[in-house]
């Protein structure tokens, strides 16, 4: 079979567009499988995977703990807040000592850009990056371009729109890059403030004006405003963002085609995205969450069989 | 690269067989209304759509229900070999719970495929019976304690010989041939 050519996952910047494919076709049996009455496999029940949350999460912390409990894994949780990382132990400290517990996998979430290709480097274990600051997301990138092809049957050649808090999204760029490898085309839309200076060096189109990229588009995936990560005003306010880039119904119902729409979670209602559309027959974020299961169960299982017990 | 030894079975002698192991189904469950095949990926398929089809063309049977299995994700060689398998597509539209399932492979070798099998399909239900039915048994080949109900041909080989079996509907030809792994 084809394998990947990676022993980490730690972005899409990494992976082929084979190893993408490689990840999507895998993930496709694992639906089949989530969706049995008896929703587990024994694949990974010789492995043990650590979730390491350094920040807060809730889909995506759950979404790996279930891919790792339908493939049989044994799974340990730790988040940084109950730890010993507030007592001053350093990442390598940290993760070694819960290695040296026979730890096979272990699944990062860190605020600092750059902290999964870290521990990479540093200890022996398979790392999967689940958000590394405002760097990269590649396992929501993943899920949200087997999404688009469960709905519109590939992702070559179709037009994507991220609209939203490029700057301060992990999500923006792990989708840029994984829809790119596939051949999709892809275009920013957003507050020129939080468009990074320079993403055109990455082959997409910028656009400020929401409703001339949503003419362009056929997916549009909107983002939601990184407060957390602003130490500043980026914007004069909320109502004013959500009336230039708030997506509504009279707006979609303006466009004279279908257009899909996605949001990695979680949504800010009435502000990026208003509820009568997340909740519509446009909006597949509930679809994302559930295929977030079977793409992860998809990398795991292929990471692991890189592993020979 | 195989190099191949002999014939173990032509096109004549295969369609003989493969009467006679629709007859033996017959026999056993009658007009299949508590009973559905299951061919098992990838190399059971063509075996068990061409039994189900010669069951329904040929013995005018009701069409018989027919699911693909896929026992990748639970095989127990995972780690054990130099790159995962690939899965293949599992199609069971039907409920299992409490029926009789038959399997269908087309070689029984050293029968870990079929115990995964057995531990595949209980992801659909709890079967009343499972039986297997295999094209070619190669017997004194076993790592664990399965046997098939339906066997079209047992064959003595060596863990050094494989067994190829081709169809109509893949290789243009019916026949199954013994082959030599070249190192």
């Amino acid at each position: 079979m084809a394998q990947l050519s990676v022993n980490h996952l730690l972005g899409i910047k990494d992976l082929t567009p084979e190893d993408i494919h490689c990840i999507l076709e895998t993930a496709d049996e694992f639906s089949g499988v989530i969706n049995r009455p008896i929703k587990k496999v024994p694949s990974l029940r010789d492995v043990t995977v650590a979730n390491l949350f350094f920040e807060n999460s809730t889909r995506t912390r759950l979404s790996f703990e279930l891919a790792e409990k339908r493939l049989s894994a044994d799974v340990i949780n730790f988040s940084s807040s109950s730890s010993s990382v507030s007592k001053g132990e350093t990442l390598i400290d940290t993760v070694n000592n819960i290695l040296a517990m026979k730890v096979d996998i272990v699944v990062l979430r860190h605020p600092h850009p750059g902290a999964a290709v870290f521990l990479a480097r540093n200890v022996k274990s398979i790392i999967v990056n689940a958000g590394d600051g405002t760097h990269e997301h590649p396992t929501q990138a993943l899920l949200d371009a087997y999404s688009i092809r469960q709905k519109l049957g590939k992702v070559e050649g179709k037009k994507v729109v991220i609209v939203g808090d490029i700057t301060h999204s992990r999500v923006a760029l792990s989708n840029i890059l994984c829809l790119q490898k596939l051949g999709a085309e892809v275009m920013v839309c957003g507050p020129s403030t939080l468009i990074p200076k320079f993403i055109g060096s990455l082959g997409v189109k910028v656009e400020t004006d929401l409703l001339k990229a949503l003419q362009w588009a056929d997916v549009a995936n909107m983002l939601r405003v990184q407060h957390e990560r602003m130490d500043m005003k980026f914007f004069p306010s909320i109502r004013e963002y959500t009336q230039r880039y708030g997506l509504t119904e009279s707006l979609l119902a303006s466009l004279d085609k279908e257009l899909l729409i996605m949001h990695p979670g979680p949504i800010n209602r009435g502000v990026e995205i208003s509820s009568a559309v997340a909740d519509g027959n446009h909006s597949i974020i509930l679809q994302q969450v559930e295929n977030g299961v079977a793409i992860r169960m998809a990398v795991l299982y292929l990471l692991a069989g890189k592993m020979i017990a | 690269m195989n190099q191949p030894i002999r014939t173990l079975l032509s096109a004549v002698e295969m369609d003989v067989i493969l009467h006679r192991l629709c007859c033996q189904l017959i026999e056993n469950h009658g007009d299949f209304s508590n009973t559905a095949l299951v061919g098992l990926q990838p190399r059971g398929i063509v075996f068990a759509k061409r039994i189900a089809s010669m069951l329904h063309s040929d013995y005018k049977t009701s069409p018989v229900r027919l699911g693909l299995l896929d026992i990748t994700f639970f095989r127990d060689d995972f780690r054990r070999r130099d790159t995962p398998l690939q899965p293949n597509r599992t199609k069971i539209d039907f409920i299992v719970e409490d029926q009789k399932v038959v399997f269908l492979d087309d070689v029984l070798y050293t029968g870990r495929s079929i115990r995964s099998a057995m531990d595949a399909i209980l992801s659909f239900g709890r079967p009343r019976e499972v039986e297997l039915m295999a094209l070619i048994d190669r017997r004194f080949s076993r790592h664990l304690p399965i046997q098939a109900d339906y066997i079209g041909r047992r064959i003595d080989s060596i863990d050094s010989e494989r067994v190829v079996v081709e169809w109509k509907e893949e290789n243009g030809i019916d026949q199954v041939l013994l082959t030599r792994t070249q190192k």
